[in-house]
């Protein structure tokens, strides 16, 4: 079901080129076809496009702010945000792993091969890596998990080592497993066996930093997590990065809905998830 | 060829397509190409800082959404030094924004605003969400004209009034701007709404009531703007809704001049320049040689008598 936006003039992957535009753009709406899309148990599904190319120059950590079909007999009027899940720079694909939990979540499931997907983006400040950096950790939760792997394969593109500390419900929603696998150490902890519990993954992290394989600390979708990691890396003096989310409208800045609250100094200020993140300082951020 | 320009009192526009303000900044250079809109439309200043309202700032309704931002800003300072800089790198004319609590101050933000390169300057006394109870200037006519008789007197620079359809009579207050001096009316902010969370219980909204805007309200803003632009002699600026080329071809009809978009930023960002391109090939093809042409257009007939329209064909 190609969902037709009211108006306007995207990029179609595979169809037409743009007009050449003298200014610099980075992003840009754009309709890309879906390869494949596929549930990956009860409540994840694995969604691969053919991206444009201002689309495959997206960077880990950064989004699209995509324009979902309706699941039911309404319309939805608001983009959804979602952070990519691996880039295929070789078969110009963009992959997302997202979490069936609402309305555009429930319509975006709906999309069948061959349908376009209308993309907007790449948008957002990304993870960053230092090359002088040896061996950094990755700790995410849930859907969190899908945010960290692009992040974590860059690392290892740079040679830099991974530990990923996967945290799930149980083994079936351990996202990414095999992915990460790839690039580096997999620790997964569960809440069937108690092993994800906080003290329990505090004694990861220190363990990794006794070992000298902590440069940098990465975390995604749990604030439970984040405030743990932020503890950790601020009592070691670890640098540290954290993917954050918030409802979110026009995902380019100029209407202010998804602020966060962030803390600098003491002193609280708000930032926009869309174009001063995703992407922040573990330290400056607040948590939710 | 199609004479895209329109003539707001003094200003000139490429075309007549603007940016609404509040959905719009220098950061949507990010997927288009600013300067091809009709004015950039900077977002709403007030003189101190404000951190605005409490999220969740937005939620979709049927037709459109609900938001409820609170005018956050970094002041009239920040504003002067940075803002107004970076939107004069680009090339359409630049309306600055302004809003205040009181008179006086409304007065002091139009003084100082003025003193920068802003080519005009939009009177913001209908935002319906920074005070709770909906209330502002716009909603009252003799409000309105004190305010904007003082900004009058005090800038040179053209001054656009944006009304309220919260205002029982919008009419009279539009009037009401037009005899204190206004250059332009901006018909119009968002409708104040409410939307309850049937799970929670809760407002949805965190300063519980928000501004309605998108293609649900087009019809009672087009009606605003017809019935404005019948008692008022300065151009009007219809904003409410616009997603398509039809949509500002059918402001147009109604009276405006020109248009600003706002919640299409949101839903389709590249939208801004296709309904530029489309409205010039809708008038190419309708055999428009001016875009101007268009305003007040409508086909203004009484009714007819019920019987005959009852038995006339359809359509």
């Amino acid at each position: 079901m190609a969902h037709r936006p009211f108006a306007s003039a995207p990029y179609i992957v595979g169809k037409t080129a743009p007009v050449a535009a003298e200014p610099h753009i980075p992003a840009e709406e754009s309709l890309c076809p879906v390869v494949s899309h596929d549930w990956v148990n009860a409540e994840y599904k694995h969604l691969v496009v053919d991206a444009s190319p201002k689309a495959l120059a997206v960077k880990p950590g950064q989004f699209f702010n995509l324009l979902c079909p309706s699941p039911d007999e309404g319309e939805l009027w608001l983009r959804r945000p979602q952070s990519v899940y691996r880039i295929d720079a070789a078969k110009r694909r963009i992959e997302f792993l997202y979490k069936c939990v609402g309305r555009g979540t429930y319509g975006l499931a709906q999309l069948k091969h061959g349908d376009d997907l209308n993309m907007v983006g790449p948008l957002g400040v990304g993870f960053t890596v230092d090359p002088s950096w040896k061996h950094i950790v990755v700790l995410g939760r849930g859907v969190g998990l899908a945010t960290l792997a692009p992040i974590s394969q860059l690392a290892a593109d740079n040679g830099i080592g991974v530990t990923a500390i996967l945290s799930a419900r149980s083994p079936e929603f351990v996202m990414a497993g095999d992915l990460f696998a790839k690039v580096g150490d997999v620790i997964a902890v569960l809440d069937t066996d108690g092993s994800s519990a906080v003290e329990n993954v505090e004694v990861i992290l220190t363990r990794l930093i006794a070992q000298g394989r902590a440069d940098a600390f990465y975390t995604c979708g749990s604030n439970r997590l984040l405030q743990l990691m932020k503890r950790v890396a601020k009592a070691h003096g670890i640098p540290g990065q954290v993917a954050m989310e918030q409802v979110m409208a026009c995902g380019l800045g100029p209407c202010y809905v998804c602020v966060r609250t962030f803390e600098v100094d003491g002193k609280k200020e708000l930032r926009r998830v869309c174009i001063e993140g995703p992407v922040f300082d573990l330290q400056e951020a607040v948590g939710w | 060829m199609v004479d895209m320009r329109v003539k707001l009192g003094s200003v000139t526009l490429a075309n007549p397509i603007m940016p609404a303000s509040g959905c719009f900044s220098t950061d949507l250079a990010q997927v288009i190409d600013l300067n091809r809109l009709g004015a950039l439309v900077a977002k709403t200043v007030s003189r101190e800082f404000r951190a605005g309202n409490p999220p969740p700032r937005v939620s979709e309704v049927e037709g459109g959404m609900i938001n409820s931002i609170g005018l956050p800003t970094k002041g009239i300072d920040y504003f002067l030094s940075h803002q107004v800089p970076d939107y004069k790198r680009f090339t359409p004319p630049l309306v600055g924004s302004i809003s205040a609590t009181t008179i006086e101050d409304f007065e002091a933000m139009a003084r100082d605003v003025s003193r920068s390169e802003i080519d005009v300057l939009e009177v913001n006394i209908s935002c319906p969400t920074r005070d709770p109870k909906g209330g502002n200037f716009a909603l009252h006519a003799e409000h309105t004209f004190n305010v904007m008789r003082l900004i009058r007197q005090t800038t040179d620079k053209p001054i656009w009034c944006k009304l309220s359809p919260n205002a029982g009579d919008v009419v009279a207050v539009g009037k009401a701007a037009e005899a204190a001096g206004a250059d332009a009316l901006v018909v119009s902010n968002t409708i104040l709404g409410l939307k309850i969370d049937t799970d929670s219980f809760r407002p949805v909204i965190g300063n519980k009531f928000g501004g309605l805007s998108g293609p649900g309200i087009k019809p009672i803003i087009v009606r605003m703007v017809y019935q404005c632009s019948k008692a008022v002699k300065i151009p009007i600026i219809g904003c409410g809704g616009i997603v398509k080329v039809e949509d500002v071809v059918e402001y147009m009809l109604a009276g405006a001049s020109a248009v600003m978009i706002g919640y299409l930023i949101f839903r389709n960002p590249s939208g801004l320049i296709a309904i530029i391109e489309g409205l010039e090939q809708w008038c190419a093809k309708r055999g428009f040689a001016r875009v101007a042409d268009l305003t007040g257009a409508m086909i203004d007939e009484p009714p007819r008598e019920t019987y005959a329209a009852a038995a006339a064909p359809i359509g």
